[in-house]
């Protein structure tokens, strides 16, 4: 084997695949620094996170604004590609960034609703109220959260919604292997 | 002990939704970073990738127009004229361990759910300055090797053939990239 060069980039070449090295350019963005030197860049990140948090109910509000109008928008039109990806789209946003403003249980029940969009064989068959009760949950929960006790409420929702919805697609996909597996994954995504 | 110097590295991050994009910046700036670019889609995003040449890439998973899977396995071109091992964070709401392998595939080289933490998404970055791992390319896969492991103990089908080893030197095609900006 070659001995390495500053600079450059190393390949191994085997039967089936190359195994490349190249020196690690963001090394040099590595500092060695003394434990009483070390700063908290994680804390000072979240105390900034913080800083924002004034804006959370207005931003969650647009997203759970924008999750209504695209359900209105299936609604009048029925699903097709356009309105699918829209209602998918805005309900996993709601999914990854609701917990984030402080909204977990609207997170919830917007991931139940993805689960529904992604694996139901025929969204045209999902009835329609399972749907809408989805998007009630998030606007109520969205709309009340200030009240300290429909915090409870709101976890037992969008868990019951979540088990319903588990039902209904456990048993509409109980030929399709694929994505009953899916359905019955646990989540990777970081707890509360 | 280390920590990283942000201020010299330089960020390109991509989701279409702009709070994401607001939160990500905070976060960033708050750990030092000064050089954070934005784009709300692929197409954008590859453009800048192109231009800015950034040293980590962190992208949104559902996007219009090209979504970051795509965007992935268009910065992992071995061949292009750009940077092709620059370091993809892929923040996501997905949180399918399926969707973990399919990114992992298109050459992503750490995986993020959200929602996102400032504790997670410095792990990632500490991860990608700290331990950058070999690229492998095979015929049908090029990007950071996909075993973590690196102890004895696999014990599953063997999948990358031997054969003798050729060793090839090549000008660093980062510093390539460079030095065309």
């Amino acid at each position: 084997m070659a001995k390495d060069k500053a600079g450059t980039i190393e390949v191994k070449s085997f039967g089936t695949h190359h195994v490349i090295t190249q020196p690690n350019p963001l090394r040099k963005m590595l500092l060695r620094v003394p434990e009483s030197d070390l700063d908290d860049p994680v804390g000072r990140a979240e105390k900034a996170l913080a800083g924002l948090s004034g804006e959370f109910k207005e931003w969650m509000t647009i997203e759970a604004d924008r999750l209504s109008a695209a359900h209105a928008a299936v609604m009048r039109e029925g699903f097709n590609d356009k309105t699918r990806e829209e209602l998918f789209r805005a309900a996993h946003d709601i999914k990854g960034d609701a917990a984030t403003f402080g909204y977990p249980s609207a997170a919830a029940a917007a991931e139940s609703l993805c689960r529904i969009i992604e694996h139901a064989p025929d969204l045209g068959a999902v009835p329609q109220q399972l749907i809408a009760h989805h998007i009630n949950a998030v606007q109520a929960i969205v709309r009340n959260r200030t009240k300290l006790d429909t915090a409870v409420v709101a976890g037992v929702l969008s868990k019951q919604l979540r088990g319903i919805a588990d039902e209904f697609l456990t048993h509409a996909n109980r030929d399709r292997p694929e994505h009953l597996e899916a359905i019955l994954a646990p989540s990777i995504a970081p707890g509360e | 002990m280390y920590r990283i110097d942000f201020n010299k590295l330089r960020f390109l991050i991509c989701d279409d939704n702009p709070h994401m994009r607001r939160i990500l910046r905070t976060l960033l700036h708050s750990f030092g970073a000064r050089e954070v670019y934005e784009s709300e889609d692929g197409a954008t995003a590859l453009e800048m990738y192109t231009h800015y040449v950034p040293d980590i890439v962190i992208t949104d998973w559902s996007m219009p127009i090209f979504d970051g899977l795509e965007l992935a396995q268009m910065i992992r071109q071995p061949e292009s004229k750009g940077n092709p091992y620059a370091p993809i964070i892929m923040l996501t709401g997905h949180s399918e361990k399926r969707r973990v392998t399919v990114a992992r595939d298109a050459g992503v080289t750490e995986f993020l759910a959200k929602p996102i933490s400032a504790k997670g998404l410095y792990q990632r970055i500490m991860n990608v300055v700290a331990n950058p791992r070999p690229f492998i390319k095979t015929k049908t896969y090029f990007g950071p090797d996909r075993r973590r492991n690196t102890t004895n103990t696999y014990i599953g089908p063997e999948r990358r053939g031997s054969g003798e080893v050729e060793v090839l030197q090549q000008p660093s095609l980062l510093e390539k990239a460079r030095s065309t900006i």
